[in-house]
């Protein structure tokens, strides 16, 4: 199996096609006429039903957008396409023929590639390693790696990364970067239909455009492309068909120019979002909570002052890696300082550690939730009382397993996660959910100054829009709030100030009564273009 | 099924294994099933049983400590000399002992935490300086002692089991009422599960972490002092590969190496059943290469008993849907 030549690919691929009988070779269907893939009645469930009667189609060259809320059964769609998990019933046709994958290498040699949502890239291993991983030139076991980077080097201009050095440990590149490279990936395998499941998560705006670039190109070579996700602008840019998926079926297919977002989401929901308007009530805004004075925090936090108010919503826009996260983390005491002063009321105060951090009443929701917030394995309690869990004990140390289930009770069922019991074990919920259960933890330990970062990242619709009637709540009750977020529309939405970083600094503060995307985006980008003049005069 | 009822299943499934292999013994040799035989087993294990169930808490945390052996020889090795050539009282000989497994455990926990390096090369230094000292301190000889220390091993009147015995299953209990009902206990799991999750929560996990391998020192001291009153001497070369049965007790009793899952009971029932399968091969007739050869199969095939359970209440059945992010109990409850 050293060589894979082009002619063992196809005997494979043909074997992927066998698995339910292919019919005689004369009574196949023209391959060039139809559609590229067509699924019809697919039908799958974990206990629940998660595909009902699902029924899709694409068309060579079209770009295909899929939508829904969280639990759909998108992301179960994308896996049984790319053989990851098997179906309990309905016919899928790709290029007229059955199509059965029994693994992700026997979809990717029938040419069904997906690009996943979370990064797959191993960090310490080469760019080009990681592009032909599952397929690496070798001679009697060994790597040829001139073969290799030379491949890699076409597959990466492919992206637009033409001019970076295939041998390149992975982990040097950008999250924007590398997932460029994982599609660099897709494409250098003979991909027929490639599916892109929330693809610009984390991409900043040009690396989104370069990515539109090679779907363009992509389709102009007759490849059909099935793309996930939850940002209405871009599926609106890119898509020429949109499919609205709700609790497992199809809602409706439209053509992509004729229907607009809300009509989408409203579909997405299966009722109405009351529209969200930037202070419809006007919540009074208190006294200072929180000044930061000259903080520096590392190569990315250079010089950062603001005050926030109890009541306020304050939002801090900027391109990724402009500090925005570093700044939070910094404040809460996750990361060293290098200097600076906070103060929380009229209180300098020295935070080391989080600790320190929440002994001040700050409390941080991290970006990652996974990795930085939650006990995964552990019940909803356990991870709901884990910053007070010395309040639900009594003087020997003792847990009082009731207090806690009582604390849960009230928090969590005031947030509204849903969940069958507090016992539930918290990775079985959706991202929304989880999401409101770190926000609980914060509630329970009575932070009156809470920091989100991207608090709706890889969240639903309809779980964002509680999110964000949950931010106004807390504001309204006197809690200082500030928000990290890459979505311009969300902030725009949700604050009643925003701040605008850009290269560790703050380069422009608005009230919603002067900002404009387009002034944002220019203060976001104007740390960088300073630096090149000053690089100029120099 | 609550949690309660979930614990109380997997001890019965242990009581069971371990009843199991007791009647296969039985059946194959018509002496193994004596009272001898229970008397016997209850008064080799109280030295392993302690470790164990420090050792228990300490791979929660997602640590390991291999001097635990080592440490051991040196505890008993200083109640010798203190009781031989120092002449102290039998009290203080046992401070002396387990203040002495304190120091090598909170040396472990300062120098792994500190400066951040895996316990695992930390605890494998200590194994080396401990058994080292542990001759300098005897002068390679063993030392008896007599019948100072030997009463804490002898069956009590009207009991077929020794002190040492009860304090072990103290040590048990108290170990699984600390991991299950205390503050202390949840950082420990929670430690284990996700650390960084754990500072980020406002939680400094270092002192913890130091303090759960203090702990295991501490009850090396003690197992120390039960392995001398034991044999009634001071012998240098006491509990070499000790931390491997420890470490096969805590794994037989399904607590994860990867940390934040495991039960201090389960791993008292892993060493009733290394003890029981030693026994039983011995009175069986088996060849000491022989009994290896079968202690390691079990050893190995517990894990994959464990991880094949784990399968099937669906813990990695999760695992799959959570790196692919669908949420299955979004709409489970309006």
């Amino acid at each position: 199996m050293a060589n894979a030549g082009p002619l063992h690919q196809s005997e494979v691929r043909s074997s992927a096609f066998t698995r339910s009988g292919t019919p005689p070779e004369g009574l196949t269907p023209n391959p060039a006429s139809g559609p590229l893939l067509q699924v019809t009645r697919l039908q799958k469930s974990y206990n629940v039903p998660v595909l009902v009667d699902f029924s899709f189609a694409l068309e060579r060259g079209e770009v295909h957008a899929l939508v829904g809320s969280n639990g759909a059964g998108k992301s179960t769609f994308a896996r049984i396409l790319s053989g990851l998990t098997d179906r309990d019933g309905g016919d899928i046709q790709l290029e007229g023929r059955p199509y059965n994958p029994g693994s992700k290498r026997e979809a990717e040699h029938a040419g069904v590639i997906m690009v996943l949502q979370e990064l797959n890239v191993i960090g310490t291993m080469s760019i080009a390693e990681n592009i032909f991983l599952n397929r690496l030139p070798r001679r009697g076991g060994f790597l040829r790696f001139v073969g290799l980077h030379n491949e890699a080097r076409q597959a990466l201009s492919r992206v637009g990364l033409g001019g970076v050095d295939p041998s390149t440990p992975a982990g040097f590149l950008g999250v924007g970067q590398q997932q460029l490279v994982e599609i660099a990936g897709a494409l250098s395998q003979n991909c027929r239909l490639l599916i892109l499941d929330e693809p610009t998560a984390a991409l900043t705006d040009p690396e989104i455009e370069q990515l539109f670039e090679n779907i363009r190109q992509l389709q102009k070579e007759g490849v059909g492309i099935i793309y996930v996700s939850h940002r209405m602008d871009e599926i609106r840019r890119i898509a020429d068909r949109i499919t609205v998926m709700r609790d497992g079926r199809v809602v409706a297919t439209h053509q992509a120019g004729d229907v607009t977002p809300a009509e989408l989401v409203r579909e997405m929901v299966g009722h109405d979002l009351p529209e969200r308007k930037k202070s419809v009530v006007e919540r009074p805004v208190g006294e200072v909570a929180l000044r930061v004075r000259n903080l520096r925090a590392g190569d990315q936090v250079r010089d950062v002052s603001f005050e926030l108010r109890r009541g306020e919503i304050l939002g801090i826009a900027g391109l990724i890696g402009s500090g925005r996260t570093e700044t939070l983390r910094a404040i809460f005491g996750a990361d060293a300082k290098d200097g600076g002063e906070i103060l929380v009321g009229e209180q300098p105060v020295v935070i080391r550690s989080p600790a320190d951090a929440l002994r001040a009443g700050i409390g941080l929701v991290p970006e990652d939730r996974k990795q930085d917030g939650l006990l995964l394995p552990q019940p909803i309690r356990v991870n709901t009382t884990l910053s007070t869990i010395a309040r639900h004990a009594n003087a020997g140390g003792w847990l009082d397993t009731r207090a806690e289930t009582k604390t849960t009770e009230s928090f969590c069922g005031r947030l509204q996660v849903q969940c069958t019991s507090h016992e539930q074990t918290i990775g079985e919920l959706s991202g929304g959910n989880q999401q409101k259960v770190v926000i609980a933890r914060w509630l329970a330990r009575d932070c009156r100054i809470l920091l989100f970062d991207e608090p709706t990242r890889g969240i639903d619709v309809a779980a964002k829009h509680t999110i964000y009637q949950l931010l106004h709540d807390l504001a309204a009750e006197g809690k200082a709030v500030m928000v990290v977020s890459s979505e311009l529309v969300e902030l725009m939405a949700l604050c009643d100030r925003l701040l605008v970083m850009s290269q560790g600094r703050i380069t422009a503060e608005f009230t919603p009564d002067e900002w404009t995307q387009e002034k944002i985006t220019q203060a976001a980008f104007s740390g960088y273009l300073d630096q090149k003049e000053s690089a100029i005069a120099t | 099924m609550n949690l309660k009822a979930k614990k109380l299943v997997e001890y019965m499934a242990m009581l069971v294994i371990w009843l199991g292999l007791v009647l296969l013994f039985g059946l194959m040799s018509h002496n193994f099933l004596s009272e001898r035989t229970f008397v016997t087993l209850a008064n080799r294990i109280p030295a392993l049983t302690v470790v164990a169930a420090g050792m228990t808490l300490v791979l929660i945390i997602g640590g390991i400590d291999l001097s635990v052996g080592s440490v051991l020889g040196l505890c008993g090795a200083v109640v010798g000399l203190a009781l031989v050539n120092f002449h102290l009282p039998f009290w203080a000989a046992i401070l002396l002992g387990l203040g002495v497994g304190l120091g090598a455990g909170t040396l472990n926990g300062l120098v792994s935490v500190g400066f951040g390096i895996p316990s695992f090369i930390v605890s494998l230094g200590m194994l080396e300086i401990a058994r080292g000292l542990a001759y300098l301190t005897t002068n390679s000889q063993t030392k008896y002692i007599g019948g100072a220390v030997e009463g804490l091993s002898t069956p009590v009147a009207g009991l077929a089991v020794s002190p040492a015995f009860l304090i072990a299953v103290l040590v048990v209990v108290a170990g699984q009422v600390v991991l299950s009902r205390t503050v202390f206990g949840r950082y420990l799991i929670a430690i284990g599960t996700n650390e960084q999750a754990v500072r980020l929560a406002g939680i400094n996990p270092k002192p913890v972490k130091i303090a759960v391998f203090a702990l295991l020192g501490l009850l090396t001291g003690l197992g120390g002092v039960f392995y001398t009153s034991r044999l009634g001497s001071s012998d240098p070369n006491a509990g070499v590969g000790l931390e491997l049965s420890a470490i096969a007790a805590v794994v037989i009793g399904g607590t994860s190496l990867m940390g934040g899952r495991g039960s201090v009971v389960n791993t008292f029932f892993g060493v009733l059943i290394i003890a029981t399968l030693e026994a039983g091969l011995a009175q069986v007739g088996a060849s000491e290469p022989t009994k290896r050869v079968i202690t390691g199969v079990v050893i190995v095939g517990a894990v994959i008993l464990d991880a094949w359970r784990h399968h099937l209440t669906g813990k990695k059945f999760m695992l799959l849907k959570q790196l692919f992010s669908r949420p299955p109990s979004s709409k489970s409850t309006p």
